[in-house]
């Protein structure tokens, strides 16, 4: 990760601030230096040279953090040769990190951040183990410059989609995971004997088992896509027997053993606009968000149609609608993101030190009235200019301007 | 995880003055005037007829509510006033017959039930199963033979779902597999048990044709089309059968002399078309095919009622204007496929902008239970970009245009007096993220109530294995 060589001083001045880490403060300055949050508060003083952004009337908050996606490994979703987010040979993918197939070029990436996401997880997709996800930052011009985080965790999948991988049961599925991990940890303890060729067959290769070591360390944690109540017990089962810190993803029924997954301190990815009732979750439900939240455990929110993740904050404005409060929501695509993936120390809300990603919009952002006038990411300001703005400024008069 | 968007349609082998109005006597629903030709067909029996039947219901008054009436108007402290199936008047001041039960609209929005013209609800049910995948008969290139009624199924739990976003009335299209893939199902959305229940009394049929990549996909490797000008090849060989079956039935009905001709099934349906008896319902992405298939339906003389999905309607949005084509599209849905990669947010509004007739459609069970939110962000995008779209036109987006692309307009799609009793209450202002219906009234029968469990109706496939309902359903 490059240090970002900005000697750039931002004054944004008179909003109403929302930090997440602490209440909102009206009437702030947001200051900005170097790419970190210098200093917010009521009463900063702006140095001379900074550049000011008048945001009176206006809402700054931390930029958002979609918790899913393929940002950067998709172009065009029915086009494969544009797409990186799956390892086709192989069912146990650990060793997979989906950082080298990003694409720093992606249109998504202009047209996702101009609304105000600024942060998202790239994550593997198929099979049982997917991969490794990362976490970019919506700027730069190499991987380099876009990465956050690498790995933020291991993807694995309990659920239907890969079961026949597997031999068809979602019993060997879980088998399968616990002869993976066992052989991982006798791979660690006997790297030696597996280079003489001293060891029988191991369920996966070396490099994929290598891999799972800092998991099974509880280093890096495991991210568990499942859906179903059962799948879900079955996660936080092979979680316990293992130390592994585990991440929940989807979680459609999760609604249903709230009070075991708090218990369990474990935190979950939601989509709260997922509602489409499918043999793999019965009980999915708009109010999963809501009712998460409400019994204690920690809530991030995901926009998994990577070429709409700008509408991560419809997604938290139906959260609240059914349910969650405002707040939690906002700290939803913001904090509790950035905590779960292990960045909280740099990411996630508007404090002294922090990377400075911020977005002023023209009111609540989670309503559709509300605009974005200014994003900066790492204390850079974009341009509010994608290829879709081009597109409108080329044929919003008649004939077309070529 | 929401499954791909694309998934049905891309993998498709698997798709003024606030002043009171007088109340008057609702004239009985005419159903369209080609009603007859549009059931009978080369033939005089009845087929497949419509048995919907409304649900008799006492009056309702819904009062001190913002009324939002899709033909120009916002009335505050406004009333409707429902009657056998009918609105009867809509104003600030309403009289109500004693019988009626009123609603208290404080706080809250009233409008027309929303109009879904690009559905696949019933025809590509949840659970999602192979079994249950009935929207693409993905077995040859035209199948104008097949209706999609003949696939829905009434007990799809994803229709209450539907009903809870103050959606009345569908259009169940198949899917588009084919260059010619079917008959679509126009379907007022109430619970019951066959489909000919749902049915809408006198609807035209739609005919669901489909441009571009999907197509030659699907039969790229199966005898074709391969490519963009195997379908139009397709398309015009398949009418220009139909241009002579349609000739020897029109001949032989004059005088009925000798055996009739055969009937064709397939080409029956494209008679209808041909005839103007049907509407032309035409997925389509890119501009450029759009306007090959103008040029395709002036060569037979037909109209195309609509270009769903139109990703790109906005590059040529003067020419579609000209056409009196409507354009069924999404708030903001692009990049799922080549010919989906120029989709942007304002094309709804340009197309508003340059006098055509934009609508906002779902094709998803996911986004057919928010299209007023599809609808605001379609507005406000425009607005931001400098377009000046009225609530009111949004509101047209989803109710009375979609109504006129089914033919229905005169029927449904308006608070108006003499309309059909189709009408949601809203929490709030139905263009913010924070607003549900609260109320769906389907021909004046209360279908949904968000707090009233005795009235959020639950398919078949939910008891005993969906968990009980929360408020929300």
């Amino acid at each position: 990760m490059i240090a970002v060589l900005l000697a750039q001083t931002i004054a944004i001045t008179g909003g109403t601030v929302y930090p997440v880490s602490g209440p909102k403060i009206a009437n702030a300055t947001v200051l900005i230096r170097d790419g970190t949050v210098a200093a917010v508060g009521t009463s900063v003083t702006v140095p001379a040279d900074a550049k000011r952004i008048d945001a009176a009337g206006k809402w700054v908050t931390p930029g958002l953090i979609d918790g899913g996606g393929q940002m950067g490994l998709v172009e065009i979703g029915a086009v494969r040769g544009t797409r990186e987010g799956a390892l086709a040979s192989d069912s146990v993918a650990a060793a997979f990190n989906v950082a080298e197939g990003l694409n720093p070029a992606s249109t998504l990436v202009p047209i996702t951040r101009i609304e105000g996401v600024t942060t998202a997880l790239a994550t593997p997709e198929e099979h049982l183990i997917s991969g490794q996800a990362v976490l970019i930052d919506l700027d730069g011009g190499t991987v380099e410059e876009m990465l956050v985080k690498s790995p933020v965790g291991v993807v694995a999948r309990l659920n239907e989609d890969v079961k026949e991988e597997v031999g068809g049961s979602r019993a060997g599925l879980a088998q399968r995971l616990r002869r993976v991990f066992n052989d991982a940890l006798e791979y660690g303890r006997r790297k030696t004997d597996y280079s003489h060729g001293q060891m029988q067959r191991l369920s996966a290769a070396a490099a994929d088992l290598d891999a799972l070591l800092p998991l099974l360390r509880g280093e890096v944690p495991l991210i568990a896509v499942a859906n179903r109540k059962s799948d879900i017990e079955t996660a936080l089962r092979i979680a316990r027997e293992y130390k592994v810190k585990l991440i929940l993803a989807g979680a459609a029924e999760g609604w249903q053993m709230a009070g075991k997954i708090t218990a369990a301190g474990i935190p979950v990815l939601v989509e709260p606009l997922d509602n489409i009732p499918t043999y793999d979750a019965l009980g999915i439900r708009y109010e999963n968000a809501a009712l998460l939240a409400r019994a204690g455990v920690k809530v991030a929110l995901m926009e998994t149609d990577t070429h709409n993740a700008r509408n991560l904050r419809q997604q938290a404005g139906n959260a609240v609608s059914y349910g969650m409060s405002w707040d939690q929501a906002l700290r939803a695509v913001t904090l509790s993101p950035a905590e779960m993936f292990g960045v909280a120390d740099r990411y996630g809300s508007l404090e002294p030190g922090k990377i400075a990603n911020v977005v002023v919009w023209s009111g609540d952002p989670f309503e559709f009235t509300t605009g974005v006038e200014h994003v900066f990411i790492r204390g850079k300001e974009m341009p509010l200019t994608s290829r879709q703005t081009e597109l409108f400024e080329r044929y919003k008069t008649l004939p077309p301007k070529y | 995880m929401r499954p791909l968007v694309y998934l049905t349609l891309v993998l498709s082998t698997g798709c003024a003055s606030a002043g009171a109005r007088q109340p008057s006597t609702p004239a009985p629903v005419q159903a369209p005037a080609s009603q007859a030709a549009a059931e009978s067909m080369s033939v005089d029996r009845a087929q497949y007829p419509s048995t919907y039947r409304r649900h008799p219901n006492p009056p309702v008054l819904i009062r001190n509510a913002t009324i939002m009436t899709a033909t120009g108007q916002e009335i505050r402290n406004g009333s409707v006033l429902l009657k056998d199936g009918r609105i009867v008047a809509v104003g600030e001041k309403v009289d109500a017959p004693a019988d009626a039960g009123v609603v208290d609209g404080t706080g809250k929005y009233v409008t027309p039930g929303l109009i879904d013209d690009h559905s696949h609800l019933g025809v590509y049910a949840a659970p999602g199963t192979e079994a249950e995948s009935d929207g693409n008969e993905a077995t040859t290139p035209v199948t104008a033979e097949v209706w999609a009624e003949h696939s829905f199924w009434p007990q799809d739990p994803q229709i209450p779902l539907a009903i809870a976003g103050g959606i009345t009335t569908i259009q169940a299209l198949p899917g588009s597999a084919n260059l010619i893939g079917g008959r679509s199902a126009i379907l007022k959305l109430v619970p019951a048990r066959t489909v000919q229940e749902m049915k809408f009394p006198g609807a035209r049929y739609g005919l669901k044709m489909a441009c571009g990549e999907n197509p030659k996909r699907v039969y790229g490797r199966r005898g074709g089309p391969s490519t963009r000008m195997g379908n139009m090849a397709g398309y015009r060989s398949a009418f220009t059968q139909a241009e002579t079956y349609r000739r020897r039935w029109d001949i032989w009905r004059k005088d009925h002399k000798g055996d009739p001709p055969e009937r064709n099934l397939r080409l029956e349906t494209l008679a209808e078309v041909l005839r103007g008896n049907m509407y032309v319902q035409n997925h389509c992405y890119r501009a450029d095919e759009m306007a090959q298939m103008v040029d395709l339906a002036h060569e037979f003389g037909f109209k195309i009622r609509s270009f769903h999905h139109a990703v790109e309607s906005y590059k040529i949005a003067d020419l579609l204007a000209k056409e009196g084509t409507s354009v069924s599209v999404w708030a903001d849905w692009w990049g799922f496929k080549e010919e989906a990669m120029d989709g942007i947010q304002q094309n709804a509004a340009l197309n508003q902008q340059a006098g055509g007739r934009p609508l906002i459609h779902s094709d998803s069970p996911s986004g057919i239970q928010r299209l007023n939110q599809e609808a605001a962000k379609a507005m406000y995008a425009g607005l931001r970009a400098g377009i000046p779209i009225t609530r009111d036109q949004a509101l047209r987006w989803i109710t009375v245009n979609p109504a006129w692309t089914l033919g229905l307009d005169s029927i449904v799609g308006t608070l108006e007096p003499g309309k059909m009793a189709d009408v949601v209450v809203w929490s709030g202002d139905p263009f913010s993220v924070y607003s549900k219906a609260v109320q769906v009234y389907n021909d004046g029968w209360l279908v949904y109530d968000r707090n009233d469990a005795a009235h959020q109706p639950r398919s078949d496939f939910e008891l005993g294995q969906v968990p009980a309902p929360g408020s929300d359903r």
